[in-house]
């Protein structure tokens, strides 16, 4: 799914991690920068002309809420968010003012690699499927028509709307803001528990084990996100030469 | 001198040592004495403060009065002065120093002219020396003048002298206490040379009195007065001096003087003897008043003064012992044994009355029963300024009249008994009847009245001649006349048994409510608690209102209790002299001499001479002056609370010892278990990495991707190590703050296992979540966190491929979750510590961790309110239950989405 030599930028004011991110990135076959710092970073974005950038929220000259506002000024290139586990206000801001997707420091190369695919496919898509598959679930948005192994399941109206949305945008995360504004609307932004309560629904209805969900996955304190197919395997092997 | 305490002797003593120390933060106190008006004080003391302009020391005039004398002026000018402060009063405007503008200006030195003025209705203090009290606390020294007429336990011999009695006087301690004395000294001839220049300000409407009081033999009496004084006083510094340097002399006998007073103003006269012996002989003195029961019979005005002699004891500084008893002198003399008096003063009685024959005076008795103590009788002249008598006491609290018609009726009632039911043998013992009940009931006079109806009656009705006052047969005399003794003494034995009845009830009252309040403030473990609880006490026993008063953190003074704090919320004067009292530890407000020009009286909270907060009262009743035993009440109650709040403020501060030595002990716990938990995967890590770079060539594909294999293990340990670190410091600096949302459970169980997929990869799971649990308001990433803990401590100490079992249901109005394994059961003794920072229960297979994981559950559970503990499982292993309380009823239902087209209808 990562398309060989595209070019990806990587903004962190850590070298360790820049030539990690460099060393496992450029051996997947991908063309990498480094910026070291959120101006150096933008100005990158302009001279390296990247498909994907990286972007640590912490860094010592600009804020990252802010250098993901100037590169949206001008560009709709898909951006990672790199966070630590407690920034959740962070990644859900990041996502709100423009960030694809997040990765949680620490990490490991396989999540790193995973997000990128879901980003790299995001960006490739050019009109929306009209059926998605994840597992045995499959969705029909043509038909409005769901089916978990084969067999048809029932929605409600409400149901259908959150999962539509998490599959059009699949793999990636939908913050409860934006869900809650999708299906309820502006005023509702606020009320996470309408999600709650739909989701358990939902879950009932499309997960095997409600209690170890596979499909529709939480992202404590963020939001939702529909599992993509490839994404079980998401720690890096040794690979055997 | 006993030869074993001589070292000791030698030592300066502590106090005096003390004494000296306390004087260095206060300013310093100049007097400039003089024996009269005229003899240069002002002058003098101008020329002292030009002297000191010229060494340079900030010195302002605070208030000099010229009395338009050019030579006075003169000297004044060149002076920086502080413009007085104008006040209005009763229509006039008066000029005074103005306090608050010198506290202000905080100058090294003030000139305060004529010490023994009493200050315009309105201003902060009563008299001008207590603003120099106020200017010597705050550090600014003074230069001030007194004449000696003026000085307290002078009063009666100047009056004696002059025949003027002066009325500004100013308290020997002042004087006591100044630094440094000038004695200004004129010859009689000059001084009344400079009167007859009239260089002497005379006002006019006292030139008269004034003529009279100026005259040689006057004069020179009151130089003696002033010469004497001062000489006493190098004497007592040098005494002084020698104390401090411990030198060796001969020291005063150990003289103590005992000065007995009474409700009259003569006790005032006493006093101030009393006094003046005690400084002459450098002796202890003290203040005795016996309260009998017929205290209670004064009227209030003898009252009055009973406060203001025992006001002008204190003020002089004497000890106050307050006996109680009907013998008066039997309590003095026992009183006087039991406290080594060597000296006993005490005024002469002022009228002789018929009951000094029938019984002798205390006086005497005194005199008699003084063994081995002398005693001085001091006489005065009776005064009655206003020429009245004190009114005649008010004896019943029943209205007398109503007592007197009462006592009527029984005589009449028991004469028409007599008269229908005419047995000679019981007519007197019946009249005796109204005798006894009266005095029982009613008082004395009615008693009195009794006897004497009765004596009539029985004579005029039953003694031959009938209905006719003679008496016929002599041996009737007899009668009566025993009647008449009876009929008195047990009206008297009778009235004095109830007044005593109503002393002890009195004291009872007073005892329990001081008992009251100990009981109630030693149970209480909190500031709020113990004011709240004093407070409240107060009220109840002085009737009235009561607030307390104490400085909070930073020291800003606070309202802590009292039912009537709004009130001061709106009253910002109240809240001036609240603070004045605490600032100055000394009582203030209503019915005092300072600051009395507001509602509430204020007593300071003294313990160990600091002031630690105030007490203010108000009483319900209108007069001015609380009687001496409310206000000893009420010192009682602020001497309480204050030990209470000192109390408190220890036991605070032995907590706070206990806790540093218990978060010193944490603290090397956790240095401990960090440098092991740290070390012990960073030295796998490193051991790996080094084996890697060193000598690639040697190891096999497996042997590499072992080492890889460790190197992530360490890194998760570390990782893991560090999120624990993490939430422990937020739950332990208390800024964790709590998101509260809608959690739905299963929902953090499945992230939860999402998060430890690894470690449980091969463990069979058995989650089981009662249907229909509703939704539960929590912090989802904490509770995730507790899970996350109690769910990866399970994996660590029970066997590899065990079963873990998740279970959650409702129970009693909270929300139950258990995460149970197969792992060795946790001894008993454990199961409590086991939450505990650092604990570790010890296990043959030595697992990794920190032993915070638990700590950290059971902060976060108990944040949310709930609980959390450790049951064994009935087959074997642990079972770690936590609930949260669901106190709101969740949401109410949902609304649907946007998205309502209905499905299939395309």
């Amino acid at each position: 799914m990562i398309p060989k030599g595209a070019r990806v930028l990587v903004v962190d004011d850590e070298i360790q991690i820049r030539r990690l991110l460099k060393v496992a990135l450029t051996a997947h076959g991908l063309d990498v920068a480094e910026a070291a710092g959120g101006q150096e970073g933008l100005e990158q974005a302009v001279l390296f002309q990247p498909d994907l950038i990286l972007l640590d929220m912490g860094l010592p000259d600009l804020d990252g809420q802010e250098v993901i506002r100037r590169l949206r000024e001008w560009t709709s290139v898909p951006i990672i968010i790199l966070s630590v586990r407690e920034g959740e206000n962070d990644k859900i801001q990041a996502l709100d003012a423009g960030a694809d997707d997040y990765v949680t420091k620490p990490f490991s190369m396989g999540e790193v690699l995973a997000r990128l695919r879901v980003a790299f496919r995001h960006a490739a898509k050019t009109e929306e499927e009209p059926v998605l598959v994840s597992g045995d679930l499959t969705i029909d948005l043509a038909r409005r028509h769901v089916e978990v192994g084969g067999r048809e399941v029932r929605l409600t109206p409400t149901e259908y709307g959150i999962l539509k949305n998490l599959a059009l945008n699949a793999g990636k995360i939908l913050t409860h803001r934006h869900l809650l504004e999708l299906i309820w609307g502006k005023e509702y932004a606020e009320e996470t528990h309408y999600l709650r309560v739909y989701v358990r629904q939902l879950r009932r209805k499309i997960e095997p084990d409600p209690a170890q969900p596979r499909y529709i996955l939480t992202e404590p304190g963020v939001g939702y996100r529909l599992a993509v197919r490839d994404e079980a395997n998401t720690d890096l092997q040794f690979r055997k030469q | 001198m006993d030869l074993n305490g001589t070292g000791e002797e030698r030592r300066p003593n502590p106090d005096d040592l003390l004494a000296q120390t306390k004087k260095e933060n206060r300013g310093r106190l100049t007097i400039f004495l003089g024996a009269a008006a005229g003899v240069g004080k002002t002058f003098a003391m101008l020329e002292a403060a030009h002297e000191r302009i010229n060494e340079g020391v900030d010195l302002i005039v605070g208030w000099v009065e010229t009395h338009g004398r050019p030579e006075t002026g003169a000297l004044i000018e060149g002076l920086p002065s502080m413009p007085p402060k104008s006040l209005e009063y009763r229509g006039h405007a008066y000029q005074e120093m103005d306090l608050d503008a010198l506290l202000a200006r905080r100058p090294a030195l003030a000139l305060v002219d004529e010490l023994a003025h009493t200050n315009i209705t309105g201003s902060r203090h009563v008299r001008r020396f207590q603003d120099v009290e106020e200017l010597l606390a705050q550090g600014i020294s003074v230069y001030t003048t007194v004449n000696i007429q003026h000085i307290e336990s002078l009063n009666d011999i100047v009056a004696q002298i002059t025949g003027v009695r002066v009325r500004e006087t100013v308290p020997d301690r002042f004087l006591e206490e100044a630094d440094q004395i000038h004695l200004i000294d004129v010859p009689p001839e000059d001084l009344i040379q400079r009167l007859n220049e009239g260089k002497v300000y005379v006002p006019e409407q006292a030139q008269q009195a004034l003529q009279k009081f100026f005259r040689p033999g006057n004069i020179n009496a009151l130089r003696e007065l002033a010469l004497r004084f001062t000489a006493q006083r190098v004497d007592r510094e040098m005494d002084q001096y020698m104390r401090v340097h411990a030198i060796e002399g001969p020291w005063p006998a150990g003289e103590r003087i005992m000065a007995c007073i009474s409700a009259s103003p003569f006790s005032a006269h006493v006093i101030r003897t009393a006094r003046r012996m005690a400084t002459g002989l450098k002796a202890e003195w003290l203040v005795a008043y016996v309260e009998t029961s017929d205290l209670l019979h004064e009227t209030e005005a003898r009252r009055d003064q009973l406060t203001l002699n025992l006001r002008l004891a204190e003020e002089l500084g004497a000890e106050i012992v307050r006996l109680s008893g009907e013998d008066i002198a039997d309590e003095l003399l026992a009183l006087a044994r039991h406290r080594n008096v060597t000296q006993i003063v005490i005024g002469k009685p002022l009228h002789s009355n018929l009951w000094a024959l029938w019984e002798r005076s205390p006086v005497d008795q005194i005199i008699r029963g003084s063994q081995g103590i002398s005693v001085h009788i001091i006489s005065g002249k009776p005064k009655m300024k206003n020429g009245q008598r004190p009114a005649p006491a008010a004896r019943s609290r029943r209205s007398p009249i109503k007592s007197y018609l009462w006592t009527i009726v029984m005589v009449f009632l028991v004469t028409l008994i007599n008269r229908l039911h005419s047995d000679p043998v019981n007519i007197v013992l019946l009249y005796l009847l109204p005798v006894i009940l009266s005095a029982t009931f009613l008082g004395r006079g009615p008693s009195l009245l009794a006897s004497v109806l009765g004596l009539l009656f029985f004579d005029f009705f039953f003694i031959p001649p009938f209905l006719s006052f003679s008496v016929a047969d002599l041996r009737y005399f007899i009668s009566l006349g025993i009647f008449l003794v009876v009929s008195l003494t047990t009206s008297s034995l009778a009235a004095k048994l109830r007044d005593q009845i109503d002393m002890a009830r009195r004291r009872e009252i007073r005892m329990s409510a001081l008992y009251g309040l100990s009981r109630k403030i030693a149970v209480a473990t909190d500031l709020e608690g113990v004011l709240k609880r004093a407070s409240e006490t107060v009220a109840e026993t002085i009737g009235g209102k009561a607030v307390i008063f104490a400085p909070d953190e930073t020291g800003k003074l606070e309202t802590y209790a009292g039912e009537a704090v709004l009130e001061f919320i709106l009253n910002e004067n109240e809240w001036a002299v609240a603070r004045w009292v605490f600032e100055h530890g000394q009582i203030a407000g209503r019915g005092t001499d300072t600051l009395r020009g507001v509602e509430w009286l204020y007593l300071p909270l003294m313990a160990d001479e600091k002031c630690v907060g105030v007490l203010g009262v108000r009483p319900d009743f209108a007069e001015q002056h609380l009687s001496p035993e409310q206000r000893r009440l009420l010192e009682a109650f602020a001497g309480l609370t204050a030990l209470a709040l000192v109390r408190l403020k220890l036991a605070q501060e032995a907590q706070h010892t206990r806790n540093l030595e218990q978060s010193e002990k944490l603290r090397t716990a956790l240095f401990n278990s960090i440098s092991h938990e740290l070390r012990t995967p960073l030295a796998f890590i490193q051991g790996a990495v080094t084996s890697m770079l060193d000598d690639r060539t040697s190891y096999s594909r497996e042997d590499l991707h072992a080492f890889l294999q460790t190197i992530k293990e360490g890194a998760l340990r570390m990782n893991r190590l560090v999120e624990n670190l993490l939430d422990m410091a937020r739950l332990e600096s208390g800024t964790l703050q709590l998101k509260w949302e809608w959690c739905d459970l299963e929902e953090i169980v499945g992230v939860a296992l999402r998060r430890l997929r690894d470690s449980l990869k091969d463990r069979p799971l058995k989650i089981q979540i009662e249907q229909g649990l509703p939704l539960v308001k929590a912090d989802f990433a904490l509770i995730e966190q507790v899970l996350v803990n109690l769910i990866d401590n399970a994996a660590k100490h029970s066997p590899p491929g065990s079963k873990i079992s998740i279970y959650s249901r409702r129970e009693d109005g909270s929300l139950r979750v258990a995460v149970a394994d197969q792992g060795p059961g946790i001894p008993k003794a454990d199961r409590e510590r086991i939450f505990d920072k650092f604990y570790r229960v010890y296990s043959p297979h030595q697992v990794s961790g920190t032993g915070l994981g638990l700590s950290i559950c059971k902060g976060i559970i108990e944040a949310h309110g709930g609980k959390i503990w450790v049951e064994t499982r009935p087959g074997g292993g642990n079972v770690f239950v936590f609930n949260l309380p669901l106190k709101e009823s969740p949401p109410p239902g949902v609304p649907d989405g946007k998205e309502d087209k209905p499905l299939h209808d395309t």
